[in-house]
């Protein structure tokens, strides 16, 4: 710990776990994304379902899907800055004890009509994880440079990327891979301790058996 | 040595400032420099930035209209602040200086403002109440910013032996931590001596130990808001007894020792679920039903 972690961070009150948690993980949404969303869909689980309206916690996801960071302060009126950059947001509340109890689920749409669902949970004092996108189980924090990398399970594709970080003398900290089914969609998680940039995931987009690879800085 | 620093106890860092001569914030701006791996001037211009996001909550969270997210709170530091401008207030501009800005930092948090955590969103109006107050009385911002992490070291105390989530310790950790923490500011802002800033820590958190954590419908608004302003007074209180020389009989480690045990024996019900104390009164259930239907 330091001093920061005691007179800081700088955030958009209430709550940090029901307001600059839930920026973090609309904010992360829309970078997965990778272009900007003409549509959201929220659904609240939880604590978050039960409080938000209270918490502005629909307000900081919302935010966060338009791209403000969690110390923004026109976060309070990101529903009507949604509407007037066409962005449509419906928000509904579900149940499912298995979940954290502050999950959100997102799930934004672009002008092409490509979709991506994000499943985010606030763990507290403003730190999140992504534990799903389209439905496969990653685990992402977002404190760590990270690349998120959509492919097709074939043999030897890890190695064909993890080699691209070697050659760049990148640390990986944590790596994680899921997949729907065998030869499918599958999708690793890869945080690293720094150098990561564009020019990087360039390199691993080029490569023919991925189909999607975003970055995602802290 | 600075890199020797540390924050296992209050009484290691008041050995430390009396045998160096100098102010604690120093020793921990130079030990803080070293462990972050930046300049002294890099994370002094950090803390500087915080101190004036908190200088900038006190015009918004005092406007008449503020409202927060709920509709439950809002407007009151407006009229602390009229009270103290009219020159009506019992006890003075200082302490109605403090008890005004705890408000409107409090308020603005609750009104989905920009604030600083200090150490918490909860008790984010009593450390920026203490300061600002001491720079309206004509204290220069470089030692407002200093003051800081005096603060700063009592919270980082607390941390390692006790804890500073309501969920985990009640208010005591939160809004106590926060009132010790800027009781410290204020005695370091008025020239007290470190021993005095040891004994200002132990009167403001004995003053709130076994204070619960029941915010009403769980928001961080009944009674976190006047809470903040409890806390204001109580840091000014402690630290004015500090500077007339008056001790704490128990030393602030072991006040901070204390606390922790409180804190663990204190039932579920009153850390942080909105299941006892005030928010499980008829009025509190009523106001849970109007926000939340």
């Amino acid at each position: 710990m330091n001093v920061f972690d005691i007179i800081g961070p700088v955030m958009i009150g209430p709550s940090s776990s029901h307001t600059a948690g839930a920026a973090r993980i609309g904010y992360i949404a829309r970078q997965l994304l990778q272009a900007r969303p003409v549509a959201a869909r929220i659904v609240l689980y939880g604590s978050f379902a039960k409080t938000y309206k209270g918490h502005g916690t629909d307000k900081a996801l919302i935010a966060g899907i338009l791209g403000m960071e969690p110390d923004d302060a026109r976060l309070r009126f990101s529903p009507r800055i949604a509407a007037e950059e066409g962005l449509a947001v419906t928000l509904e509340t579900a149940e499912d004890t298995d979940l954290h109890p502050n999950t959100a689920v997102i799930t934004l749409t672009d002008e092409q009509g490509s979709a991506m669902t994000v499943r985010g949970a606030s763990i507290g004092g403003g730190n999140i994880v992504i534990d799903a996108i389209n439905g496969m189980p990653v685990r992402i924090s977002g404190q760590h440079p990270s690349l998120i990398v959509q492919h097709r399970d074939r043999p030897g594709v890890i190695a064909e990327v993890t080699d691209l970080l070697a050659d760049r003398g990148v640390n990986i900290c944590n790596f994680s891979l899921s997949r729907r089914q065998k030869g499918g969609e599958a999708v690793m998680t890869i945080e690293m301790d720094g150098g990561l940039d564009e020019a990087l995931a360039d390199r691993v987009r080029a490569l023919p058996d991925v189909t999607l690879c975003v970055t995602l800085l802290p | 040595m600075p890199e020797e620093l540390n924050y296992h106890s209050l009484a290691g860092l008041v050995a430390a400032a009396e045998a160096a001569g100098e102010p604690l914030s120093a020793l921990v701006l130079r030990q803080q420099a070293a462990q972050l791996e930046q300049p002294e001037d890099r994370v002094f211009a950090h803390m500087r930035e915080n101190f004036r996001v908190m200088a900038a909550c006190i015009e918004p969270g005092c406007q008449p209209d503020l409202r927060s997210a709920s509709g439950l709170t809002g407007g009151d530091a407006c009229k602390m602040r009229r009270r103290v401008e009219e020159g009506k207030t019992l006890t003075g501009p200082v302490l109605g200086g403090a008890l005004y800005r705890a408000l409107a930092v409090s308020e603005l948090n609750a009104a989905m403002g920009r604030v600083v955590a200090a150490p918490t969103a909860g008790s984010c109006g009593i450390l920026p109440a203490a300061v600002l107050t001491m720079q309206e009385q004509g204290a220069d911002e470089h030692a407002c910013v200093m003051s800081l992490f005096t603060a700063s070291a009592v919270g980082l105390v607390i941390a390692e032996n006790a804890c500073l989530a309501g969920a985990q310790g009640g208010c005591q950790a939160e809004c106590g931590s926060a009132a010790a923490m800027a009781a410290a500011a204020l005695v370091e802002l008025a020239g007290g001596t470190p021993q005095m800033l040891d004994d200002a820590v132990a009167i403001a958190l004995k003053s709130q130990l076994g204070l619960v954590c029941d915010p009403v419908a769980g928001l961080v608004e009944i009674p976190c808001i006047k809470r903040n302003a409890a806390g204001a007074s109580i840091a000014f209180m402690a630290a004015e007894l500090a500077l007339a020389g008056i001790g704490s009989r128990i030393p602030a480690d072991e006040v901070i020792t204390a606390m922790k045990r409180v804190g663990d024996t204190m039932p579920a019900a009153l850390k942080e679920t909105a299941e006892g104390g005030l928010a499980a009164t008829p009025t509190a259930c009523r106001l849970c039903k109007q926000v939340f239907g």
